[in-house]
């Protein structure tokens, strides 16, 4: 079951990065990012990340994306043009030779890493709000801290940067 | 287990995601795909993080993704602006006509 799910999801997010990339129209392509984030969702969900699953379709899927797809819709971003001038014969061997370095990759961590026991549901119960919220505020009270001036000074250079006179 | 995934396979899809954004990043030319290929990369670290927080039975993964979410918000906030103010002053969104910089 779990090795059904995690096909079933790995490869819709893999077909969704696939899309991503290839579509011309960001639309098509936000859409296609929100697939890849839902998929990854369900599969922290499967290591043990409540609450990073929770976060994961709240932040990105919900807050970021929505961001992503007001500016396209404010900016009015049609399909892109035909500016980059490659040669078909350089499209496919870049494709080509995408798949082999990706494949050349997997092998490298496949047989670098040591043989571990699979994954299994409910094997971590450390991921709850609990666990997440005891570590946060303890042991990294001061990068939370720190993350607050952060997503102020965000906040501010928004703002200045979306004024009128810029 | 006879049917339960190796952590192996998390790191390969990571790192097939990690791979498609750098493609998609080298290769559109729109400014906002580009933006959403970055935000790829970015889930395909979380991913990572996750699978060896998983791996040591430690939280700590969890808390790094979670910051990695917060400044990936924050830099999706100001990096927006800044399309916005590329696109008020210059009509394109077209990374290859926005080349002041280059000459």
């Amino acid at each position: 079951m779990t090795a059904l799910i995690f096909f079933i999801f790995a490869g819709f997010a893999v077909f969704c990065a696939i899309n991503l990339v290839a579509q011309t129209h960001p639309i098509a392509s936000a859409l296609s990012l929100i697939g890849v984030m839902g998929s990854l969702a369900i599969l922290y969900l499967q290591l043990g990340g409540e609450f990073i699953a929770a976060a994961q379709v709240i932040v990105y899927a919900g807050a970021i994306m929505v961001l992503f797809v007001f500016v396209i819709m404010l900016l009015n971003a049609g399909a892109e043009g035909t500016s980059l001038q490659v040669s078909n014969f350089a499209k496919y061997l870049g494709i080509f030779l995408l798949a082999a370095f990706l494949g050349l990759i997997s092998f490298i961590i496949q047989s670098m890493l040591p043989k571990t026991e699979g994954v299994v549901f409910g094997a971590f119960q450390g991921g709850t709000a609990l666990g997440i919220g005891r570590k946060l505020f303890t042991q990294y009270l001061l990068p939370f801290e720190v993350t607050s001036v952060l997503i102020l000074i965000a906040i501010v250079g928004a703002i200045v940067l979306a004024r009128k006179e810029i | 287990m006879h049917n339960a995934v190796p952590l192996s396979w998390y790191l390969i899809l990571s790192a097939i995601l990690f791979g498609l954004g750098v493609a998609g990043f080298i290769y559109r030319r729109n400014i906002i795909t580009v933006f959403m290929s970055i935000e790829l990369m970015l889930n395909a670290v979380n991913l990572s993080f996750i699978a060896f927080s998983y791996q040591l039975k430690q939280v700590d993964g969890h808390i790094f993704s979670f910051f990695v979410m917060v400044v990936a918000a924050a830099e999706a906030a100001v990096g927006l602006a800044i399309i916005l103010t590329v696109f008020k002053n210059r009509e394109t969104l077209m990374i290859d006509e926005i080349n002041s910089m280059k000459y």
